[in-house]
């Protein structure tokens, strides 16, 4: 049994659609810790000690936010400077992250297709999200792939809905800790991973 | 009130601001300028005043008691006690080798071995008026120099007491007379009781001083009549110099302890200001009474042995102060300063050749040389300085400006100031506190300081609006200047002051309203904060958040408010006298809010602005979509 903390970070969730869709049934999974940052933290003024308590508390952690300017928001970025400290999640006596389960779940207004070489943005999804791998292995932890929505400014009620049961059924796996990591970082989105998990088992 | 008292007071007055600002202008100080005003005015050359210049002299005085307090006000009681090594240390030196030394050359000069010493004793005196005086208008007290000069002197006001119990002992006559003035309770008693009483007198100063001074201040503070405070203060040093006297101790003495004793309380500023101006002028008096009684027929008759008998006199005592400021370890600049400084004859000097007269240990002729000798070498002191200021000091590195800046912390560079510890002012103090930047801290409620006081704030006493209340906080040398007092009208005042007195401060003023704000703006005053802005926002934030608003949302809706608000502020305080002519007060008020609500609707400063907004795109997605 493996508890989840979220990291969302929105600073105007009251005006996103998708984020609404995949945060709503997320209270039905056991085990997973909901971390609202913008509404914790209007003033960026970020208790790291509390922060680190529940890092400890929790074996897998997702970064979870739009993508803005092929970035996440500056709060979560500010979480990452402020908590990840020197000696503590990184350097050589900084251990206390080691080999937990880190990943982005991302909603991103463009295309799959247009997150490519050959695309509008140039580059893929993977590779704008090099630094929050990066700072992962630089934490010693454990980085699988992100679960991303493409395309949400153009998502259907039922599209959504999609989401955001695939978001809940790999919140499910991942708490049951029926998942294999090696074959999970495999795949370049965590959705195809589940897509073909789910295909399956059905 | 007599005539010629007023004629004598427009006389000494008038000498004093004729000559002293001459002297000033010529760059030779204060003490110069009383004493040569005194010189002029007196009896060998312009002969306004004559022999009862002596009666002026003793009742002036009293200004080196007052002195002596404020120098004790200065130093705190720690201080003191760190200082008594260098006190007994270089004062029994400096008294002692310049006793045995003047002993021993009047000895040879014949005189007889009662007489020899006694004049030994009165001549290692020298004087705390010109010293401590000279000294403080070179801002020269806090220097290695000062200190010294100061312990030595301190010393020297606590020997006379031994001395002029010793006189009688050396009268050759036998004639155990008492001189007046000193007609002391304790005469009479034996030995160690004189002691005991001593002790317990000066015990009393030191518990007075803690149990009923600053009570009593308090106490007369409450009632909030300037005057009343002044005279207060006034009381209490009469108080404890006239204790001090009945029992036969030094009044200097005396007021110095109750001086230190008080150094600790919240009133020591409001005392120093309200004691200075007393000082100031009795002193000034002090020295033109010493400039006046110079006996310049002796001079005129006996030209060499006057001036032998002076230059001798004040040699003996620089070989004898300079090597004592060799074992104290002062550089060579501290050392001439302290050599030189102190090299004259002091005010001491005249009580006890007076005394020595009376007790016929002296001839008449004598004394008058010894006096004269004194009062010439108390006039040619200031010029000693001032030499060795143009023409010694400058030919060695060091000069004691260079000390200065080391000693100078950065606290105590980065000064701030906040006048006003209400509400405002102390959340202000603790937060600056919190971070290390302590402030000096000035109020006018006694009550309050000294609650303040006890949970550890350094927090005085006094009138903010001051100008001498605002130099003694550090005014002058502060960085920053906070207005918080509760009285809008009291604070613009204040913030009138200082832009007058002291333009180089920055003030950052608390505005109670938006009308205050306004007359700030047009005083030209640039930090303003109106004490109710950020805490009504912030509730305004929190009632968003309640009502189901997100946080962060709400959040930068209080910090856009308060930015617009702010702008606003400035736009309308200039558009404001476009209607000023028309508008009164309270109309103007209404105006104003009906012109704020107006643009705040129209300006709605965050919900609407495009921060973090989907829609263009989703737009752009969507048109995209029908295209492909």
């Amino acid at each position: 049994m493996n508890k989840i903390l979220i990291l969302f970070a929105h600073p105007r969730f009251e005006k996103s659609k998708t984020n609404r869709a995949l945060l709503k049934n997320i209270g039905q999974v056991a085990g997973v810790t909901l971390r609202d940052l913008y509404e914790e933290y209007p003033d960026f003024n970020i208790d790291i000690e509390r922060e680190k308590e529940l890092l400890l508390a929790h074996e897998i952690i997702i970064w979870h936010h739009p993508l803005y300017m092929y970035s996440a928001p500056a709060l979560l970025k500010q979480w990452m400077d402020m908590v990840l400290e020197h000696g503590w999640a990184h350097g050589s006596r900084g251990n206390k992250l080691k080999d937990k389960i880190i990943f982005n779940a991302v909603t991103i207004g463009g295309t799959k297709e247009a997150y490519a070489a050959n695309g509008h943005n140039k580059f893929t999804i993977r590779e704008f999200l090099i630094p929050f791998e990066q700072t992962a292995n630089l934490c010693k932890m454990i980085y699988l792939p992100p679960f991303a929505v493409h395309g949400t400014h153009l998502l259907t009620e039922k599209n959504l809905n999609e989401y955001a049961r695939l978001y809940q059924a790999l919140l499910e796996k991942l708490a049951q800790g029926n998942f294999d990591i090696r074959i999970t970082r495999k795949y370049s989105y965590l959705n195809d991973w589940l897509a073909k998990e789910m295909g399956a088992n059905l | 009130m007599s005539a010629t008292f007023l004629h004598d007071a427009l006389i000494y007055l008038a000498a004093a601001v004729i000559f002293v600002p001459i002297a000033k202008r010529l760059g030779m100080g204060s003490v110069l300028g009383y004493l040569i005003g005194g010189i002029i005015i007196g009896p060998f050359f312009l002969g306004f005043i004559g022999e009862e210049g002596k009666d002026i002299m003793h009742f002036a005085e009293f200004g080196v008691v007052m002195m002596l307090f404020l120098i004790g006000l200065e130093l705190e009681p720690a201080a003191f006690w760190r200082m008594r090594k260098l006190i007994f240390g270089t004062g029994i030196m400096q008294m002692g080798a310049t006793t045995l030394l003047c002993c021993a050359a009047l000895l040879l000069l014949g005189f007889p071995w009662q007489a020899a010493v006694a004049c030994g004793l009165a001549l290692s005196m020298s004087s705390t008026a010109i010293v401590m005086q000279t000294l403080r208008e070179k801002g020269l007290t806090k220097t290695q120099s000062g200190r010294s000069s100061f312990a030595v002197l301190l010393f020297q006001d606590i020997a006379v007491i031994p001395i002029l119990a010793l006189l009688p002992l050396l009268a050759i006559t036998g004639a155990q007379q008492s001189a007046a003035g000193h007609a002391f309770l304790i005469e009479g008693l034996p030995g160690w009781t004189q002691t005991l009483v001593l002790l317990a007198a000066a015990n009393a100063v030191v518990l007075a001083g803690k149990f009923l001074f600053v009570p009593f201040l308090r106490f007369i503070a409450r009632i909030r009549l300037r005057e009343l405070f002044t005279a207060a203060a006034l009381l209490i040093v009469i108080a404890t110099a006239d204790l001090m006297t009945i029992v036969g101790l030094s009044p200097a003495l005396g007021t110095f302890l109750a001086g230190v004793v008080l150094a600790n309380s919240e009133f020591r500023h409001e005392l120093e200001s309200d004691i200075e101006p007393f000082k100031g002028v009795l002193l000034g008096l002090f020295f033109i009474a010493v400039g006046a009684s110079i006996n310049f027929r002796l001079i005129v008759t006996n030209p060499l042995t006057v001036t032998i008998l002076v230059s001798s006199i004040m040699a003996i005592k620089a070989i004898i102060l300079f090597v004592t400021g060799k074992f104290s370890r002062l550089s060579f600049d501290q050392n001439m300063i302290f050599t030189l400084g102190l090299s004259q004859v002091g005010e001491f000097a005249f009580v006890l050749f007076a005394f020595i007269s009376q007790l016929k240990i002296l001839s008449a002729h004598w004394t008058d040389m010894m006096m004269g000798a004194t009062a010439i070498s108390m006039t040619v002191t200031p010029l000693l300085l001032l030499a060795n200021e143009r023409l010694i000091l400058p030919g060695f590195g060091t000069k004691e400006s260079s000390e200065e800046k080391e000693a100078d912390s950065i606290d105590a560079r980065h000064k701030v100031i906040i006048a006003g510890f209400g509400h405002f002012g102390s959340t202000i103090g603790r937060f600056l506190r919190a971070n290390s930047v302590n402030a000096v801290i000035l109020d006018n409620d006694s009550d309050r300081v000294d609650v303040l006081r006890k949970m550890g704030f350094k927090v005085y006493y006094g009138d903010a609006t001051r100008l001498d209340i605002l130099k003694s906080a550090g005014a002058d040398d502060a960085k920053i200047l906070i207005a918080a007092i509760d009285s809008p009208e009291t604070n613009f005042y204040l913030v009138e002051t200082i832009k007058k007195e002291f333009p180089h401060l920055k003030v950052m003023v608390r505005a109670r309203s938006r009308m205050d704000a306004y007359e700030l703006i047009d005083a030209g005053v640039k930090d303003i904060y109106r004490e109710s802005l950020d805490t009504s926002v912030r509730l305004g934030v929190d009632t968003l958040i309640a009502l189901g608003f997100r946080k962060y949302s709400a959040t930068r809706a209080g910090q856009n408010f308060i930015k617009y608000d702010e702008a606003a502020l400035k736009k309308l305080a200039v558009h404001r006298h476009d209607q000023e002519a028309y508008i009164f007060n309270t109309r103007e008020q209404i105006e104003i809010q009906e012109q704020l609500l107006t643009a705040d609707r129209e300006a709605n400063p965050t919900l609407n602005d495009h921060a973090w907004d989907s829609e263009s795109f989703i737009e752009k997605a969507s048109r995209d979509e029908g295209k492909a």
